[in-house]
């Protein structure tokens, strides 16, 4: 048996030169590296995210944090300057060519800034990682788009306005076989994920911003149009790297989203786990206006080595750990 | 009803979908990070043996199929089925042409071969991976060629043409690598 090993041996150095490279960006950025808990007791209703649990002996019992989100915007809540953390955060149920349940997640807050500049922030950044090897691949070009042009363009639908039975028939042409009931939502997640994304060039950044409303999470909705939500997503080539909003900070709001997440998870039959109330007081006292992203390091890693799975950047994936 | 979760999805898993048996091939798990999740599976009809892609809603559940592999020892034909029989009960089955495919042109009687059935039916046979036949065919080597590793074909007993190396002769007997049809050495 050699599944002790470590299997990521090509990519160790260039992990530990990209996370200093990392820190290094944010300190001459004058951002400030905070720790939040790993483990929490209650967990994020999205419905399109699973936490882990995690039980004592003494019977005590928590969530192991999908994402440090929450305690940081408690940190932005309480008066924190801009912040940011490069954590380990755990997804149940993911797990393939570009998943492992454990990750490793830079997020960051930008007081002041809105999601389009905070996306130019991202570029920045992995541009500037990119030229720290020159072994590494680097980006040639950028290109921003909304994500309604690029629905438009790639598939000549509307995302806003389209029936799910036409993007079933859009589906049906590009030669995809679909096994399960979809709706409106997931048909665009499908298409983006299987169609629209994999035929981005492979040395293009790819901004895609202002999703439709009912994938808006907590992104605030736009000012010009509210049946958009202020949130932005970065690819390089196919990888989706990064996820970012100007931030939701209206109470009322957060409030009816989560109880659409609520909704769902009964609807689809998923547990409902504790929702986190210290989030919620936070927003009650006051989020300052700002933007935050979270990027994928392992997922920049296989980006800048040109790999093609992530287990080529981790010595011990979950099955090995 | 046994049932697979897209979680219990992996390589070998067998399927029962569109009324046919169908093997994982490949499964892939693709999600956005706020988004649907899913699974691209690459399936092979085990009946039909054609391959083809298909795209689940993660947290689906697909019909188990009752196939099972069974190691049985080929007997004879009669001219229309192929006999195989489980060694440790003396079961018999008769596999027809369609469901014997490619592996009739590596069977020698008495060899232990992988019978696929299928709600107890035979659905497909696997030769073993290696097969020892005496040539019944082939032309004598020609002097000379042997060190340009040249190659000629001989014709087994089973009726299998296999390129084997000049110095080899009718007669002989040879082992052969079935999934590849390639001559691996004199026996």
């Amino acid at each position: 048996m050699t599944d002790w090993r470590p299997g990521a041996a090509a990519a160790r150095e260039a992990r530990a030169r990209l996370l200093a490279g990392l820190r290094g960006f944010f300190a001459a950025r004058n951002v400030l590296e905070v720790e939040t808990p790993i483990l929490s007791h209650g967990a994020p209703l999205d419905p399109m995210v699973e936490s882990w649990t995690a039980a004592s002996p003494d019977g005590a019992s928590g969530y192991l944090q999908t994402s440090p989100e929450y305690p940081m915007k408690r940190l932005l809540a309480a008066g924190a300057p801009d912040i940011y953390q490069i954590a380990r955060v755990f997804r149940g149920g993911e797990a393939g060519p570009r998943h492992n349940p454990e990750f490793t997640l830079l997020e960051w807050y930008r007081h002041g800034l809105d999601h389009r500049r905070l996306a130019r922030e991202v570029v920045a950044l992995i541009m500037t990682q990119a030229a720290l090897d020159a072994a590494w691949r680097q980006p040639n070009h950028l290109r921003e788009i909304s994500y309604r042009a690029l629905f438009r363009n790639h598939l000549g639908v509307d995302p806003l306005t389209v029936e799910a039975a036409e993007l079933q028939a859009v589906a049906a042409r590009q030669g995809l076989e679909i096994q399960g009931e979809l709706d409106r939502d997931a048909w665009l997640d499908l298409l983006i994920s299987l169609v629209i994304a994999p035929a981005f060039p492979d040395d293009r950044l790819t901004v895609v911003f202002d999703y439709p409303e009912t994938q808006a999470v907590l992104a605030r909705p736009c000012d010009q149009d509210t049946r958009l939500a202020a949130r932005f997503e970065v690819y390089w080539g196919a990888v989706e790297l990064a996820n970012g909003y100007h931030e939701l900070c209206d109470l009322a709001q957060f409030r009816e989203r989560r109880e659409r997440d609520q909704a769902m998870r009964r609807q689809r039959g998923q547990e409902l786990p504790e929702p986190d109330i210290h989030l919620e007081a936070a927003l009650e006292s006051g989020l300052p206006d700002c933007a935050g992203v979270a990027l994928g390091v392992d997922r920049l890693l296989m980006c800048l080595l040109g790999v093609e799975r992530i287990e080529q950047v981790i010595d011990f994936p979950f099955e090995r750990a | 009803m046994a049932t697979y979760s897209t979680n219990e999805f992996k390589a070998g898993l067998k399927l029962l979908l569109d009324g046919d048996p169908q093997a994982i091939v490949e499964n892939e798990f693709v999600k956005p990070g706020k988004g649907q999740a899913f699974n691209r599976v690459k399936l092979r009809n085990l009946r039909t043996g054609r391959v083809l892609e298909k795209t689940f809603k993660s947290g689906e559940s697909v019909e188990a199929a009752d196939v099972m592999d069974t190691e049985m020892q080929y007997l004879y034909n009669d001219g229309e089925f192929w006999h195989f029989m489980v060694p440790d009960t003396f079961e018999q089955y008769a596999v027809g042409e369609a469901a014997l495919g490619d592996a009739g042109q590596w069977l020698k009687e008495q060899d232990v071969c992988t019978v696929t059935l299928w709600n107890g039916e035979p659905l497909s046979v696997v030769p073993p991976a290696f097969v020892e036949m005496k040539i019944t065919q082939c032309d004598p080597g020609v002097r000379g060629d042997t060190a340009q590793g040249g190659t000629k074909p001989a014709t087994l007993e089973s009726g299998a043409v296999v390129k084997v190396p000049l110095f080899v002769e009718e007669g002989e007997t040879v082992k052969v690598d079935t999934r590849s049809g390639e001559y691996v050495s004199r026996v």
